[in-house]
């Protein structure tokens, strides 16, 4: 006899973890959302805080500061960080945890991971991930920044954009050419501490959302790096971000869930309390049915993702199911916010109640970590189109 | 997690979906555009589909089953949706999820042995009579009435909409046998062939190979001993195995939104447009990537409600859920891939017409979609 059907893979360890984490997210976080959101920053001992909590090396192993977790425990940080109030500081920590961190982990030397890895675990340097330019977003294959042998250093021209942490990080895992004609082959990844020379931080850009995150544009000029910079092998940088563009994406569709659940919850309460024409307003049946649509859109992006994540947790590689999460999951928490708008009706418009954050940081969901478009021509070339 | 799996199906069931994916190539699509012409299928089907055990999955061996194992029987509802003719999938689905299901799961072991056997054989075809001309997810308003005389029940009243109604051997009935309200309500089974009973075929926009019916009732007398379960429980029973009938209806929505999307992908490969092939166009190419994540989602949604279904858990939420958003998704992707058809798509010749009108069925069959959303809004307490 097969074992019985299991209805969720979250085991009572997970349980406890995401108790643990939610009141840490309630008690150290949510209570200065409004401050960092005014602020347009947070303070870097959150970094520190949560490092010391254990939250910024779940999966990765003990001997590096980790808890050794599986990727299950990832989602649930993920899932708990929508918690917080602010989607920037969610975002900034996903950054530190899933986006600039793994390819150290996965392709760097012992040096580095005891250099930059165990660091940032602790939460005692941040990290931040620089692969787009103004030329070159999802369009990898097209970077610009050039890094050229120099006797066993590297030399490095070039530009980057939209870098999240990239203001006050004290590294960045930088995608640049190291080869102009070999195409894909061309690519090679690097660790840039942000004190070297020639590392400039031009501009601090101001966002429609995520305000709580800093946002930067960096110009890199002949800025000199010693051959051990040199992240994995050399030539491999498109394939290595490929792979952690994956990382990338999932988590991304798991906070959106995860945000979209907390503005349905709200809209929930909303209805059953404001009257309108002497009933709540989830009295009307229009309204009823507009509740019960949010909540399978949410329900079925949920179980979208949970399986994307059952996958990656045993190993496999899915690529084509983490691209549909992260679209259809960007199209969800989008049209859940707009509708959380209309269900809040004028209070929503006002920039003192919170709905409206979630709708402006939401939107960043269907551009980042690769827009829609590219998700789109993703899973269109995966079956052979 | 040890003595639980999470992953739903195992190694047998791939094999088992591999081995009815066969029979259906072999025996069933091969016949679809002559039968749908014939807007009929033979009843030996039923009997080759018994003759296979398929339409014992979910029974014990004592009545002739191999289970039971209602993931089992979820696979055979994902193969046959896919044999070319939804009338098909539709009158082997309500023999098997409806009318003989029901005999199971609220008949005595005599009436099991009388009715449900001979159906997972395939040679009694059963159908389920609920829906009137006045009454249809309301089911509490039915007025067919079962007064009591006697050793037996008199039924007068008609039913509506019925799948297999005009063709079944017998039909498992919901009859006022009590007063207003849910609670006035049992379910009596009545074989073909008892005095006042008639059936008269009706026809339907989509699913031509089934055959839909009408059912009067007009002095018909039946014995006690047909009441299946308790009396005055009909309506509890009803809204039990609706849980069933609806996931059943979106597993089978989201396996053939997948054959459509995959019909329109091989249409769009090799029909050429202003010198290259249709799915070159990246508006399609993006459309085609919107459908195939929606599916996707669907299915995950609906094999999470299989999954609380199957470890005996509530599942009316996320049934209700799966159920609406799985059919409008059909209904949805059929008519975008006749679009991609253009001209031809309008066109009698080529299935995609059939998909869309059989797709159509799913938001009002079994519940519509608005049926859905009223009762997950009230999971909500809305």
């Amino acid at each position: 006899m097969p074992a019985a059907v299991a209805t969720t893979f979250f085991t009572a360890e997970h349980e406890a973890l995401r108790a643990s984490i939610r009141a840490f997210v309630e008690r150290e976080l949510a209570p200065h959302a409004e401050q960092w959101e005014a602020d347009g920053n947070f303070p870097d001992w959150v970094f520190e805080k949560m490092g010391a909590a254990g939250l910024l090396g779940l999966s990765y192993p003990e001997e590096y500061g980790g808890s050794g977790g599986d990727y299950i425990s990832t989602l649930v940080l993920k899932e708990e960080m929508a918690r917080c109030g602010s989607g920037g500081v969610g975002m900034a920590i996903a950054v530190q945890t899933d986006m600039a961190t793994p390819p150290i982990f996965k392709f760097g030397t012992e040096a580095q991971k005891q250099e930059y890895l165990v660091p940032a675990i602790k939460g005692t340097k941040i990290a931040c991930l620089g692969i787009t330019e103004p030329n070159a977003g999802s369009d990898v294959a097209n970077i610009e920044t050039v890094a050229v042998r120099d006797g066993s250093d590297w030399v490095v021209n070039g530009r980057k954009i939209f870098i999240t942490n990239g203001v006050r990080a004290h590294y960045c895992t930088l995608v640049a050419r190291t080869d102009k004609p070999s195409g894909y082959h061309g690519f090679s990844l690097f660790i840039v501490p942000t004190n070297t020379p020639g590392w400039q931080v031009t501009r601090r850009l101001d966002k429609l959302g995520m305000h709580s995150s800093d946002t930067a544009e960096i110009v890199m000029e002949d800025m000199r790096l010693p051959g051990e910079a040199l992240l994995g092998e050399e030539g491999r940088g498109f394939y290595q971000i490929m792979w952690e563009l994956q990382g990338e994406r999932l988590v991304a569709a798991a906070g959106a869930v995860s945000g979209s659940q907390l503005l349905f919850d709200r809209c929930l309460q909303y209805a059953k309390e404001r009257k309108a024409f002497g009933k709540p307003i989830g009295q009307f049946q229009t309204m009823a049915h507009r509740l019960a649509e949010m909540a399978s859109e949410i329900a079925a992006a949920r179980e979208l993702v949970y399986d994307a994540v059952w996958k990656f947790n045993k190993g496999e590689y899915p690529v084509k199911e983490i691209s549909m999460c992260k679209l259809y999951t960007g199209i969800v928490v989008n049209k859940i916010a707009n509708d959380a708008m209309q269900i809040f009706g004028g209070a929503a418009y006002l920039m003192d109640v919170p709905v409206q954050r979630a709708w402006r940081d939401s939107r960043l969901m269907r551009i980042g970590g690769g827009a829609d478009e590219v998700m789109r021509e993703i899973l269109s070339k995966m079956r052979g189109l | 997690m040890s003595d639980t799996r999470y992953d739903l199906f195992t190694e047998e069931h791939d094999a088992l979906r591999a081995s009815v994916r066969d029979f259906v190539e072999r025996e069933i699509r091969p016949h679809a555009d002559e039968w749908e012409a014939q807007r009929d299928f033979p009843r030996t089907l039923y009997e080759r589909v018994g003759e296979l055990g398929l339409f014992g999955l979910k029974y014990e061996e004592e009545y002739g089953g191999s289970g039971p194992d209602l993931l089992a029987d979820a696979i055979v509802t994902e193969e046959f949706t896919l044999c070319g003719s939804g009338g098909v999938a539709a009158g082997l689905g309500a023999h098997k999820d409806l009318g003989s299901y029901y005999v199971y799961r609220f008949g005595s072991d005599e009436q099991r042995k009388r009715w449900l056997s001979p159906s997972i054989r395939g040679e009694l075809i059963s159908a389920l009579g609920v829906t009137e001309p006045g009454a249809g997810s309301d089911v509490a308003s039915i007025s067919t009435r079962a007064v009591r005389d006697g050793d037996g029940y008199v039924l007068n009243g008609q039913k509506a909409f019925i799948t297999n109604g005009s063709k079944a051997d017998y039909v498992v009935v919901a009859v006022r046998t009590g007063g207003e309200g849910y609670p006035g309500i049992s379910l009596i089974v009545v074989d073909k062939d008892t005095p006042g009973f008639r059936t008269s075929r009706m026809k339907t926009v989509g699913w031509w190979t089934s055959h839909t019916g009408e059912l009067f009732f007009d002095d018909c007398r039946v014995p006690a001993e047909n009441l299946l379960g308790e009396e005055g429980k009909g309506f509890v029973y009803i809204m039990q195995n609706f849980q069933w009938e609806r996931v059943v209806m979106a597993l089978a929505a989201v396996a053939a939104a997948d054959r459509t999307l995959e019909m329109g992908i091989e249409y769009a490969k090799n029909r050429n447009a202003f010198g290259r092939p249709l799915a070159k166009f990246q508006v399609w190419r993006h459309r085609f990537a919107d459908m195939e994540t929606e599916i996707h989602a669907a299915r995950c949604l609906t094999y999470h409600a299989l999954r609380k279904i199957v470890a005996g858990e509530d599942a009316l939420r996320e049934v209700s859920m799966a159920k609406w958003m799985a059919t409008e998704l059909d209904w949805k992707v059929s008519d975008e891939i006749l679009q991609v058809h253009g001209g031809y798509g309008y066109m009698m010749e080529f299935p995609i017409q059939r998909a869309w009108r059989d797709a159509r069925l799913g938001p009002i069959g079994g519940g519509t979609t608005e049926i859905m959303k009223e009762i997950i809004a009230k999971t909500y307490g809305l």
